[in-house]
């Protein structure tokens, strides 16, 4: 299951639907062992694509490092779908490389209605898993 | 002529757990053969026949070896080499 907050969960929606009709991307890091979604780091997009995301090397590199410095990890990569579900595609699925973190698709297909799914994806394997919204976690 | 090369979570299955494992070489590729003597099948996930896989990304210290020599990029003592996997998906 995925617990966030209200706060976060609308600023990855509003990235998202910013970007639009290109495909957003970033994460939401925690603290390790946490899997509590704290810090929101929207990325540039460097494939500046309706159909593909892939963050910048150097940028990555950059969030990487910085998220060891504080001792973070990634709870949260998402990305969003803008003409499709938000449901992870098999590009999604090969490149997933972050067995511990959530992967949140948004989709926004339709612009008045919101889709915000979380999935696990292991080893090929998608899991759907439910989302808790939650207004603070304390 | 010892390099330390920080491994992804995702490749820490090579490592025994280890997030940083020493190596040597005086090119990335030599590096990555020293290391598949102690962690075998690392160097597949990194290496494919083409050289660097299209979405792994390797840094000598703060630079993607991509724009200096890939597999031929040489290293020096002290060096610091990050494996990170790309994010990224359609």
């Amino acid at each position: 299951m995925l617990t966030i907050d209200a706060a976060t969960r609308e600023a990855i929606i509003a990235h998202a639907r910013a970007d639009h009709p290109d495909e957003a991307c970033g994460v939401v890091a925690g603290p390790v062992g946490s899997d509590q979604p704290l810090r929101l780091i929207p990325m540039a997009n460097a494939a500046r694509s309706t159909t593909f995301y892939e963050f910048d090397s150097m940028d990555l590199l950059k969030l990487y490092r910085e998220m060891d410095d504080r001792d973070e990890v990634p709870v949260i990569v998402y990305h969003s779908h803008t003409a499709t579900e938000a449901y992870p595609s098999r590009t999604d699925v090969s490149y997933a490389s972050e067995p511990d973190a959530h992967y949140v698709l948004v989709s926004t297909r339709e612009p008045d209605e919101v889709e915000f799914r979380s999935f696990r994806i292991v080893e090929g394997e998608v899991t759907e898993e439910p989302v808790t919204v939650v207004t603070s976690y304390d | 002529m010892a390099v330390e090369v920080r491994i992804p979570t995702i490749l820490r299955q090579y490592t025994d757990g280890e997030k940083a494992v020493n190596g040597e070489g005086k090119t990335l590729d030599e590096l990555f053969d020293d290391l598949e003597s102690r962690h075998a099948g690392l160097r597949a996930r990194l290496v494919d026949e083409n050289g660097l896989r299209r979405f792994v990304n390797v840094y000598l210290n703060d630079e993607d070896v991509r724009f200096l020599g890939g597999l031929t990029t040489e290293l020096k003592d002290g060096d610091s080499v990050t494996v990170l996997p790309a994010v990224a998906g359609g």
